[in-house]
């Protein structure tokens, strides 16, 4: 990096399983609350689907944005809008040279519901019915585009997209722009709207998916030997990151430092992880260097950990590789085990999550472990929330995707 | 079954709210579509394929372009429908 620009985070917003508001998810957080809930659509039924429940959002948009926006995006750039509303408002709405102003919002599958109820409107209406925003609605960028426009941000809006480290690495990319200059302010983030039966069918025929259907809210369970896939979810988390200069010169509350983001590419397969780990461990040592930290300093991982049977042993193994004997002084929380697996948002979600971690000095607990899977060496965080040590902290966020992508994270204490 | 005039208008000035948001009230048939009411061609062609699925009448891409009030619309509408 060619200039030492700080870069804190001043606002925070989300909609989830859990909650309209990022207060009111990290509340159900700390309570222990499942997202999971049996899927009231009637497709389940119709496609005769083997999974029957998911952790859908909490709070309708169409309850909070207006009845025409909601008509003109896709759920996904609606829950971005949101979560990014929620974010801006939260850091003070501040006042900022909109050409200074940038956003970067990730998404694994952008306007994944609009693509296909709009080609069922083709195959069943016929071209007059196919709406004329369709394509703005399910291009990608969708979101950030749309939060651009809302907010007025004119340095740039670009969209990461590597599956389920999407949100993980706008706000990597974030951080980059302002420590580069590009930037004094970005609204940075993931969405997610695939609850639709063709993704979810896509993912249950590659038994990805929990099937745990007699009880939803006890089958999202990371490190227990009883975990048999991931729970879909949905939502948006967007962060305001701001140079430590322009936050300081406004007088903003600032929750947190974000370090670059370690970025690492596995090349093994296209869904796998890499068992041994190599890629998401050169992720992971990378953010602690680019932090300026040692292993010794971080207290605590937010683990991407989604419950599946191969992911969570091969994250575990991956920890223990980047960080030695240094692994056995952080605490391990998963939370996927409460919001489910927001695909696209996952990572931006839980870098808030790491983010109010270090802020509040708590670690979440991860539920529903019954047996904890002898596989896992990691001092995982459960039954009870832990504290975390006063004076100076950090800790890790850990997202991969699909494509093998690896992005970690690191929140240091301010 | 033709409409009354009162009822088109009425029913336009609905789906021109449903979407733009645009208060029913202010739809009226002095109101020209994109100077007055400030209504792009993509809401347009919304407003245009709602109108025909409500009134039962086809209007013509060539033709949306003469539809320069709302008035004209619902004339065009009422002269068309059988």
């Amino acid at each position: 990096m060619s200039t030492e620009r700080r870069v804190v985070v001043t606002g925070l917003g989300a909609t989830t399983p859990l909650g309209g508001t990022i207060t009111e998810t990290w509340d159900a957080i700390l309570a222990g609350t499942p997202g999971a809930r049996p899927l009231p659509q009637e497709w389940v039924e119709q496609y005769d689907l083997p999974v029957t429940f998911a952790a859908s959002i909490h709070t309708s948009p169409e309850e909070v944005l207006a009845k025409v926006e909601c008509r003109r995006m896709d759920p996904s750039a609606q829950y971005a809008m949101v979560a990014s509303r929620e974010a801006w408002s939260d850091a003070g709405t501040p006042e900022v040279d909109p050409e200074r102003f940038m956003v970067a919002i990730g998404s694994g599958m952008g306007g994944v519901t609009t693509l296909l109820t709009q080609w069922d409107n083709l195959r069943e209406k016929g071209v007059r019915r196919v709406f004329p925003l369709t394509v703005p609605m399910i291009m990608p960028n969708s979101s950030s585009g749309n939060v651009s426009l809302a907010l007025g941000a004119r340095a740039g809006a670009h969209t990461s997209v590597s599956a389920c480290a999407s949100g993980a690495e706008a706000m990597g990319f974030a951080v980059d722009q302002i420590r580069a200059g590009r930037a004094d302010i970005v609204i940075a983030g993931g969405t997610e709207a695939a609850i639709h039966p063709l993704p979810f069918a896509g993912f249950a025929q590659m038994q990805a998916l929990s099937t745990r259907n007699d009880d939803p809210g006890a089958a999202s369970r990371p490190y227990d030997t009883g975990r048999d896939g991931f729970v879909m979810g949905e939502g948006a988390a967007v962060i305001v990151l701001e140079s430590e200069e322009h936050a300081k010169a406004r007088g903003a509350r600032i929750y947190a430092e974000l370090a670059p983001a370690g970025m690492s590419s596995d090349a093994h397969h296209i869904t796998a992880p890499e068992p041994e780990g190599a890629g998401a461990s050169r992720a992971m040592r990378e953010a602690v260097q680019l932090a300026g930290l040692t292993p010794q300093d971080i207290v605590h991982i937010n683990a991407h950990a989604t419950s599946t049977p191969v992911g969570d042993v091969a994250e575990a193994n991956a920890i223990r590789r980047a960080f030695g004997d240094a692994t056995d002084g952080m605490c391990v929380s998963g939370t996927k085990s409460m919001t489910g697996h927001l695909l696209g948002a996952a990572g931006a979600l839980e870098a808030l999550f790491t983010i109010l971690s270090v802020h509040h000095r708590i670690a979440p607990a991860t539920i529903n472990i019954e047996n904890l899977d002898p596989e896992i060496h990691l001092d995982v965080v459960r039954g009870e929330h832990r504290t975390l040590p006063d004076g100076d902290i950090a800790a890790l966020n850990n997202s991969f995707g699909f494509g093998g992508h690896n992005v970690a994270l690191a929140v240091k204490s301010v | 079954m033709a409409q009354s005039e009162q009822e088109i208008l009425a029913g336009l000035a609905e789906i021109v709210n449903e979407e733009t948001g645009l208060d029913p009230e202010t739809v009226q048939s002095d109101k020209a579509f994109t100077d007055d009411l400030d209504i792009d061609s993509l809401s347009m062609m919304t407003i245009v394929v709602n109108a025909e699925e409500k009134f039962g009448v086809r209007i013509p891409d060539d033709e949306v372009k003469n539809l320069r009030t709302v008035g004209d619309a619902v004339s065009f509408i009422q002269s068309n429908q059988s």
